[in-house]
């Protein structure tokens, strides 16, 4: 037996918003019978383009209901540009979790709610655009690559348990593999580099700031050339430094100081940093 | 809250006479029925006697009965045992619709470059027998086929798939763990090599099952150890287990009059009253060569799971081939060998009767049964569809 969460239960149980609504402003439909599950949401707009009514009527297990059920009230009283940043995974902890094994059911209603908008928009989001990689269970590439994506997936096994995909004859589980790939490096070449964001630093915050990038960007940078860097006093924006061992007599102490050790003070701690040199 | 108890293809209760039978050999009769003092002849003696009931329900020799831990144990055995003991033939033939003891098995020996065929089955689950015939060549080591099916209740016609492989002078063993205890089998009739039960479905524990060897045939035992059971299963005898199985048998043997009348009788009118109370139901697998305990019915638009959890909080406990419940994301390998449309696979729900059943307990699923399937077709997008299309027709 599976482990549902109380919430699950209740959602199974006692379903809101059941039904199906006259004339909606949008619908969306996905999943099929050969499936094992599908879902149909209805909803309609007030006169401030919020979500004022959301129906669903769902084929399938406790937890598919479940998680139709938990979509509706999430994104009831939502505007349209609110409701489309809701994610699988946004339903699932709404629900407390659910099995691994089940959490397709999340990102069904994720796209159910996908093709509600676009079908409210006069989009039409067809299979025919996409490559279909899962024929056992009509999963697109587009599908899986948006599951990787949003749930940082790493395993074939994973994918099925969120897309289905790869659950039937097993064919398209080199292809599976090949989109986990693909995401991963895409996803690694789109990290920022991994720098802390400037916010506006109180005193303390800014002293203890420089005194780090000092010790970690600075100063080791400056001892491989056998020199070294004192600091001195700190005046708002002003940081008197005073440098030592070879780079005390260097004749290009000056460019140092600005291209190297102020422009890193600027970097990670404010753009606004001046650095002068304390001479003895 | 009550608890109707359905789901007897899955397990049965131990029977209080099979408990109470068990219990010295736990306590004061330890011995181990291998040693020479008294102590463990008595002990000796009370398996012996296990024995003898087991083969007075198969039809058997008491010497043909091995005792192992499980049914899947005695699959195992019964197949690797004699693909073992035939190394130059390189071919084994089963069907679609075993249990996975048989089925992964199966799948084993094809990755162990066996030749493997997988006879199909038609809508109602039944064999066709000529497949059988043309399959079998001179590199078949062995044929097994199911007796009873576990979902659907299907009985193969065991004697004529014997006759037609021993004919070809081949081993053949048949998975009989679902049909023991339920129909009456008789193994001096029966040309089967070697024979699989479980104990737990027949009011016996879990973690004892029977291999019936019929006398000469070839046989490498999977379990390698001491002399026990003749050397076809080496470990020290599950004594108190032993003792309980050979009580389950002799019990069994006294109920197969009140299975094949009174509980068949209850699984009718479950069956009939399902059918006429709920539309859109339909009967899997032969009607008529079927357990007399088992009936599987679909209900179109509505999934299975969802209706095991409602039934479960109505504390009737059934089971069922969805996807869902498995793990797995397609339907049971059966209820897809048998070519059941989607609109029902899906919702496919197994009850299975025992001995215990009563009248009032039938009552009751029908009385909750109706309103939770049409409570889910309320939910269900198809099920409106359904309508609607009717009323256009």
């Amino acid at each position: 037996m599976w482990e549902y969460t109380d919430k699950v239960k209740d959602h199974f149980l006692n379903p809101r918003n059941v039904g199906e609504i006259e004339k909606p402003d949008g619908v969306g439909e996905v999943g099929s019978l050969a499936c094992g599950d599908a879902l149909r949401l209805t909803f309609k707009l007030d006169e401030n383009k919020r979500l004022k009514d959301v129906k669903f009527k769902t084929f399938g297990c406790a937890s598919a209901i479940a998680s139709s059920s938990a979509l509706t009230e999430i994104i009831k009283e939502m505007t349209l540009e609110e409701a489309e940043k809701v994610t699988n995974q946004d339903i699932a902890n709404y629900l407390g979790g659910l099995p691994e094994e089940k959490m397709h059911c999340s990102v069904m209603g994720r796209e159910a709610l996908e093709a509600a908008i676009a079908n409210y928009r006069g989009q039409k989001i067809t299979k025919e655009d996409f490559e279909i990689v899962c024929n056992c269970f009509g999963v697109t590439d587009r599908e899986i690559i948006k599951a990787i994506r949003e749930n940082d997936l790493k395993t074939i096994e994973q994918v099925t348990y969120y897309t289905k995909a790869g659950g039937g004859c097993g064919h398209c589980h080199p292809k599976i593999e090949a989109l986990i790939e693909k995401v991963k490096k895409e996803m690694e070449r789109e990290k920022p580099p991994a720098r802390p964001e400037k916010k506006k630093l109180t005193n303390i915050q800014k002293i203890k700031l420089i005194e780090e990038t000092l010790g970690r960007e600075i100063v080791p940078a400056l001892m491989a050339d056998g020199g070294d860097i004192d600091l001195i006093d700190i005046d708002g924006n002003k940081v008197y430094v005073a440098l030592r061992g070879k780079c005390s007599f260097c004749p290009s102490s000056e460019l140092t100081l600005k291209q190297y050790v102020e422009s890193k003070l600027r970097e990670f701690v404010s753009d606004e940093i001046e650095v002068e040199e304390v001479r003895p | 809250m009550r608890t109707v108890y359905v789901d007897n293809n899955a397990t049965t209760k131990v029977a209080p006479e099979v408990l109470e039978a068990m219990m010295p050999y736990f306590s004061e009769y330890y011995g181990n029925p291998s040693s020479m003092h008294f102590f463990g002849g008595q002990v000796a003696r009370k398996v012996n006697e296990a024995r003898e009931r087991a083969a007075d329900l198969l039809g058997a020799d008491p010497s043909e009965i091995v005792f192992t831990g499980c049914g899947t144990e005695s699959d195992n055995a019964a197949i690797l045992g004699t693909v073992d003991s035939y190394p130059e033939k390189r071919h084994f033939i089963t069907t679609r619709v075993e249990h996975p003891a048989v089925g992964n098995v199966s799948t084993y020996l094809s990755r162990k470059g066996y030749h493997v065929t997988e006879l199909v089955v038609d809508r109602e689950g039944r064999l066709d027998l000529d497949e059988l015939k043309e399959s079998i060549t001179g590199q078949t080591a062995i044929v097994s086929a199911m007796y009873a099916n576990n979902e659907t209740g299907v009985i193969f016609p065991i004697e004529k798939i014997a006759e037609i492989v021993k004919e070809k002078g081949i081993p053949f063993h048949t998975d009989a763990v679902q049909a023991v205890g339920k129909i009456p089998i008789n193994l001096r009739k029966l040309p089967i090599d070697l024979l699989s039960l479980s104990g737990h479905k027949l009011h016996a524990p879990k973690g004892i099952g029977i291999l019936y060897i019929r006398k000469g045939t070839k046989f490498s035992p999977f379990m390698i150890g001491g002399h026990q059971e003749k050397g076809r299963r080496g470990g020290t005898e599950n004594v108190p287990y032993i003792i309980g199985l050979g009580k389950a048998c002799e019990l069994a043997q006294k109920n197969m009059e009140d299975e094949n009348t009174r509980v068949k009788a209850l699984r009718d009118y479950l069956e009939q009253k399902i059918l006429d109370r709920i539309p859109n139901t339909l009967v899997n697998g032969d009607r008529v060569n079927r357990l007399p305990n088992t009936v599987s019915v679909s209900f179109e638009y509505v999934e299975g799971e969802s209706i095991l959890l409602l039934l479960s909080d109505l504390g009737i406990c059934a089971s069922s081939g969805s996807a869902c419940t498995s793990g797995s994301l397609e339907p049971s390998h059966v209820l897809r060998a048998m070519g059941v449309p989607f609109t029902a696979a899906h919702g496919s729900i197994r009850f299975s009767l025992s001995v215990y059943s009563t009248k009032e307990e039938m009552d009751y699923i029908i009385e909750h049964l109706p309103p939770i399937i049409q409570r889910l077709r309320d939910i269900s997008p198809f099920w409106k569809d359904y309508l609607k299309s009717q009323g256009k027709k």
